[in-house]
């Protein structure tokens, strides 16, 4: 029964956090939508065992992924709205359309019982089999996926190397829009 | 009543719906970003749900590894963001259109 009313609490503001995302006129706006998403599925997944992933979670997405949005956001301004004259036809008509079916679909799929491992495996349930204590996950990780780990190594060295490459870059001048009340 | 896997993957498809929307609706780069993030978070929840309900631990390995990509991919993005804005002076994904013909 807890798990139920955590569920229903943690459902509603990851749901209304993607909404504000998608919505929102104001980028900081939708990130501080993202931001309380996040928090609400690391709840959901402190619920399902899965305590380091949560922690993880919270602090790389939460912490830094966001930190950076927020940072970039500031950088480039946040006063540029979505232009609204539309280059191709009906798109949002079309593509609200489009995913409303393509969820649709998924839910009578497996609402039609086709994925009925969901439910038949809830019987045999073995809570100590999947918790994700820091031990548990370094076990499985550091023996069996111990060669991808060491590509992400490899990942985030290529990364930070290229995020520099790009951001040292001296181009051209910037052109930005004066404001004329700053030079006048 | 129980919270059956059946739920948390509900949540997350309704999750990757509305971001798959943000990324076709919104034209300015870095929301379409954030909706990147969206649809990434509701994959992982799937993953952690079916890892559960499987009884293995891999589930959660894989979120563990999405969530070191989607931290490369972010900085990478936004570097890319910051330089096209550096040229440009816009965010916004329908000015960048120099390759149509």
């Amino acid at each position: 029964m807890a798990e139920v009313i955590i569920f229903g609490l943690m459902a509603l503001p990851a749901l209304a956090g993607g909404v504000t995302v998608v919505l929102a006129r104001n980028p900081v706006y939708g990130a501080m939508g993202l931001l309380g998403s996040m928090l609400a599925l690391g709840v959901l997944y402190v619920a399902q065992l899965a305590h380091f992933i949560a922690a993880i979670h919270v602090v790389v997405y939460a912490g830094a992924v966001m930190t950076l949005f927020l940072f970039v956001i500031m950088l480039i301004g946040v006063d540029r709205a979505d232009d609204q004259n539309e280059r191709l036809p009906r798109q949002r008509q079309l593509v609200i359309l489009g995913v409303l079916g393509i969820v649709a679909t998924a839910f009578a799929v497996a609402f039609s019982g086709r994925f009925s491992w969901v439910i038949a495996a809830t019987g045999e349930r073995i809570p100590q089999a999947t918790n994700g204590t820091t031990v548990a996950l370094a076990r499985v990780l550091f023996s069996d996926w111990v060669l991808a780990f060491e590509a992400t190594a490899l990942l985030l060295t290529i990364g930070s190397a290229g995020a520099i490459a790009l951001a040292s870059r001296r181009g051209k001048p910037v052109d930005l829009p004066i404001d004329p009340e700053v030079t006048s | 009543m129980i919270v059956t896997a059946g739920w948390y993957m509900g949540l997350a498809a309704i999750l990757f719906a509305i971001g798959a929307l943000g990324i076709l609706i919104r034209r300015n780069a870095l929301v379409m970003f954030m909706c990147v993030e969206l649809m990434l978070n509701a994959v992982n929840l799937t993953l952690i749900s079916a890892g559960r309900e499987l009884g293995t631990l891999d589930g959660q390995v894989s979120v563990f590894f999405v969530l070191v990509v989607a931290a490369a991919e972010v900085v990478v993005g936004l570097a890319i963001l910051v330089s096209v804005f550096r040229n440009r002076a816009t965010a916004s994904v329908d000015e960048l259109a120099e390759l149509s013909g």
